[in-house]
């Protein structure tokens, strides 16, 4: 019960002027029910990496192994394995396009082949889970507000009842409540279902904060990849390669340099508090 | 209003924008204010920040600061001028530039110098002065080695750098920045802000910024936060960062570092409030020791 | 995928051909156009393939972008040569099976269709790739300029133009975004009928429209901001004046015309059929 890819490799239109590798050699298994951040600036290929896990992109080279079974094996069935890998594009608002919220929701279970019955259970089911207010369900997608239009398009994504749910920046554009209220939702939804979450995002400070494991991409390579107090650890070199650690990490670590006797390996700002309080004991 | 005029580079009055709500088959049902009676003032060469949730009305108090909307009641003066006046528009609109969220769909040119001269050309400038100003203005936002590129090539820090340049190769005086960085990356948004800081400082325009990261309105010398169309909040920096609960309540947030001050004064420690930067921080707690 | 499209696309670069007036290049492109039609003979599509070469090499746009290019045209291609070999007759006939005759006649006119064809769109990609679109609609602008005396809003459909030449990409990479994020949700493009599939389109257009709607909307409001107020007051940041190098380009194509049209014409010149 886990995705794993091994040696993965992609390459953008070989043999033209445009040609670039995206991925190189990337290595990594995600368990069942794993809550993992993906990191990395614009162009580090986390993008391209995530639309490997439900076969959207083909790898050049490489084996990629849902539940043990190659995805690339003659016959495999993508259109159920993107059902159970559910992708959450950046800005997914984008793709709503049906009169109202619930028809919506229901175009991933109708490519399913379900009844309409049971796509509308599982279209309500969806949006239960990203906590969209029943009356709305009638209205059109298109009149609502920001973070509600994104909501919608999540549960259109969960409505298919993926086993893992991969998201793209999903708070990109959002307000600062908007952004943790997006964020709380997928933590519980994390909590209450025991889907695998993948999410991806540049916000070192919102990944620190809900995942329990990090993956940094760089150059289409894998950087790094542990806890986010392993992961952050390596500020210096997380700041080479154009990213940060989050701004209480630096805090620490300054607080170390100048005698403190902390571990600098808080990540959150409990976690800060906690520690600075104690060596002040 | 006279006399003050020359000083003040923004100044608005009771200003209120209202728009009319309409049912399914476009029947008025009624009226939405999305700007309820704001009062600003922001001093020539000044750098201000509006804050503000989505919805909140700071884009569309954005929008008058360049005639983009005119006003249904109250009024607003830009560098002395009342945009209501349609003989001042597009003296309005020169002198303050805007740079809006989406870096692509701003950017009318094909190739970045073309789209950096687009402004100039539309103010009548002559030919030559429009090559001096287009190259000046690149360079000032570190963007002159790309003036024959393509912007469909460029990172959305660079567009929005090209943006920028764009607009000040109209010269205005003040430049207005709804949310230039939400589209943006980390690295892409430092970019940004930094290009707007070097132009603060070495063309001293006036700097309207609106934005919802915290970290960017640091340096500015007056915020203003907004909810509901009104202006809910006003002041320094450090003044606004420390009524943390506040601001939570307009659905704001504060720097992490500001957070995790306010963590430790509310644990018992003597911070004190409004901390900005990480120093700062350090500072207080090594005192502590 | 949709990104490979190149036909319509700048390729910047410093040449020769990119530094002439667009004027010439329109002019000299339509020149070339007219030109594959006046003649029909073997000498005469060495000269046009002399003249393209040389266009080529100057405008040193890479050969791999040109034949790009053609992709697109195929089909189209293939149609009209498959049509000319069979349906045209005439000649000693060549090759006879069951049904189908290949004369001379028709062996000919599809090989000199295909290669018609083929220059016809190579010849306007050249102009397009060296050419910033920009540059194209000025020069469009300019040349149609007399016909804003009969009230034709030529400064208006050149500015469309150019926007619209401007936003294809975009929109292009975004079908792409759309399309993935729908297959993501299990939408499937490639099987059924064509109704089936013509249905399968609408959660891709709707967005698609939506979305262009919207940057329309902020286009708009970016153009008004920057002064945008019609063609009226406004002066150019590169004006289009004919320099030394314009006349030579000029004659450089009028002489090519004569001689195209001399030899093809009057130079009797065969190898084998052609």
């Amino acid at each position: 019960m886990s995705i794993a890819l091994e040696h993965v490799n992609y390459v953008y239109s070989p043999g033209t002027a445009y040609e670039k590798q995206a991925l190189r050699d990337v290595s990594l298994e995600i368990p069942q029910g794993q809550f993992v951040g993906i990191i990395g600036h614009t162009g580090s290929g986390k993008s391209t990496l995530i639309q490997h896990l439900n076969g959207l992109t083909r790898a050049t080279s490489g084996r990629i192994l849902y539940e043990g079974r190659n995805i690339y094996d003659e016959g495999y069935d993508m259109r159920w394995l993107r059902s159970q890998v559910g992708l959450v594009f950046q800005y997914p608002e984008h793709q709503l396009f049906e009169v109202d919220v619930l028809s919506d929701v229901c175009f991933g279970p109708k490519n399913q082949g379900l009844t309409q019955e049971e796509c509308e259970k599982r279209a309500k089911e969806a949006l239960n889970l990203v906590g969209f207010p029943e009356k709305y369900y009638k209205q059109s997608p298109f009149e609502l507000s920001g973070g509600q239009k994104r909501r919608v398009a999540i549960a259109g994504v969960l409505a298919m009842r993926p086993k893992v749910l991969v998201l793209d920046e999903p708070t990109a554009g959002l307000d600062p409540k908007g952004r943790d209220e997006i964020l709380d939702q997928v933590e519980r939804l994390h909590k209450e279902t025991g889907m695998t979450v993948i999410l991806v995002s540049h916000s070192m400070e919102d990944v620190a904060k809900y995942v329990e494991r990090i993956i940094v991409m760089n150059r289409g390579g894998k950087m790094l990849d542990g806890t986010p107090g392993e992961v952050f650890r390596h500020y210096k070199e997380l700041e080479e390669v154009g990213l940060a650690a989050p701004q209480v990490t630096y805090v620490m670590h300054d607080l170390k340099e100048r005698g403190f006797d902390l571990s600098p390996d808080a990540t959150t700002i409990e976690e800060a508090a906690d520690e600075i309080m104690r060596s002040l004991a | 209003m006279e006399g003050s005029e020359s000083m003040e580079m923004i100044h608005a009055e009771n200003l209120v924008y209202e728009y009319d709500k309409r049912d399914e088959d476009g029947n008025i049902v009624g009226t939405n204010r999305a700007i309820d009676g704001v009062d600003i003032d922001i001093p020539q060469g000044s750098f201000a920040a509006v804050l503000g949730h989505n919805g909140s009305g700071k884009s569309t108090l954005a929008k008058h600061m360049n005639a983009i909307l005119v006003p249904t009641g109250g009024t607003i003066w830009v560098d002395g001028r009342d945009t209501k006046d349609p003989a001042e528009l597009w003296n309005v609109r020169q002198a303050a530039g805007m740079v809006f969220q989406n870096p692509d769909n701003q950017i009318i040119g094909t190739v970045v110098e073309e789209d950096v001269g687009f402004g100039p050309e539309n103010l009548g400038v002559p030919t030559d002065e429009i090559w001096k100003r287009v190259e000046e203005s690149l360079r000032s936002v570190g963007m002159l080695e790309y003036r024959k590129a393509s912007p469909n090539k460029l990172s959305g820090g660079q567009k929005q750098r090209v943006a920028i340049a764009g607009v000040i190769a109209m010269e205005p005086k003040c430049i207005v920045l709804d949310e230039p960085t939400a589209m943006l990356d980390p690295n892409g948004r430092k970019e940004v802000i930094r290009a707007v800081e070097k132009l603060r400082k070495e063309k001293k325009v006036t700097v309207i910024l609106i934005t919802h990261y915290m970290e960017e309105v640091i340096d500015a010398d007056q915020v203003f936060v907004m909810d509901g169309g009104h202006i809910v909040m006003h002041g320094t920096p450090r003044e606004i960062f420390s009524r943390v609960e506040e601001l939570k309540a307009y659905r704001m947030d504060v720097p992490q570092v500001t957070m995790l001050a306010e963590e430790l004064r509310q644990r018992g420690l003597d911070i004190p409030r409004g901390i900005l930067r990480r120093e700062e921080l350090v500072e207080a707690l090594c005192r502590l020791r | 995928m949709i990104r490979d499209i190149t036909i319509g696309q700048y390729y910047p670069a410093e040449s020769r051909i990119h530094r002439l007036d667009p004027r010439v290049k329109i002019i000299c492109t339509l020149l070339f156009l007219v030109s594959l039609f006046i003649q029909n003979s073997l000498l005469g599509y060495v000269i046009a393939t002399v003249f393209l070469g040389v266009v080529i090499r100057l405008s040193k746009v890479p050969l791999k972008y040109i034949v790009k290019g053609l992709k697109p045209i195929v089909i189209l291609l293939l149609f009209t040569v498959v049509m000319n070999l069979f349906l045209t007759q005439g000649g000693e006939r060549l090759v006879h099976f069951w049904i189908f005759t290949i004369t001379e006649n028709g062996l000919r006119t599809s090989v000199f269709m295909a290669v018609r064809l083929m220059y016809l769109v190579a010849g306007s990609s050249i102009m397009t790739f060296t050419t910033s679109p920009n540059g194209l609609t000025d020069g469009m602008e300019k040349l149609l300029h007399p016909l804003n005396k009969v009230n034709v809003p030529v400064h208006e459909v050149a500015m469309m133009m150019s926007i619209a030449l401007r936003f294809i990409p975009i929109l292009l990479e975004e079908t792409d975004k759309i399309m993935k994020a729908q297959m993501a949700r299990g939408a499937d493009f490639e099987s059924g009928n064509i109704i089936q599939r013509a249905k399968a389109m609408i959660p891709i257009l709707v967005p698609l429209f939506v979305s262009a709607f919207r940057r329309a909307n902020d286009l708009a409001m970016a153009m008004e901001a920057r002064c945008y107020h019609g063609g009226e007051g406004r002066t150019k940041m590169k004006p289009l004046k004919y320099k030394a190098r314009d006349r030579m380009a000029y004659i450089f194509t009028v002489f090519y015309l004569i001689l195209i049209f001399v030899v093809g014409r009057f130079v009797d010149f065969k190898l084998w059929i052609f």
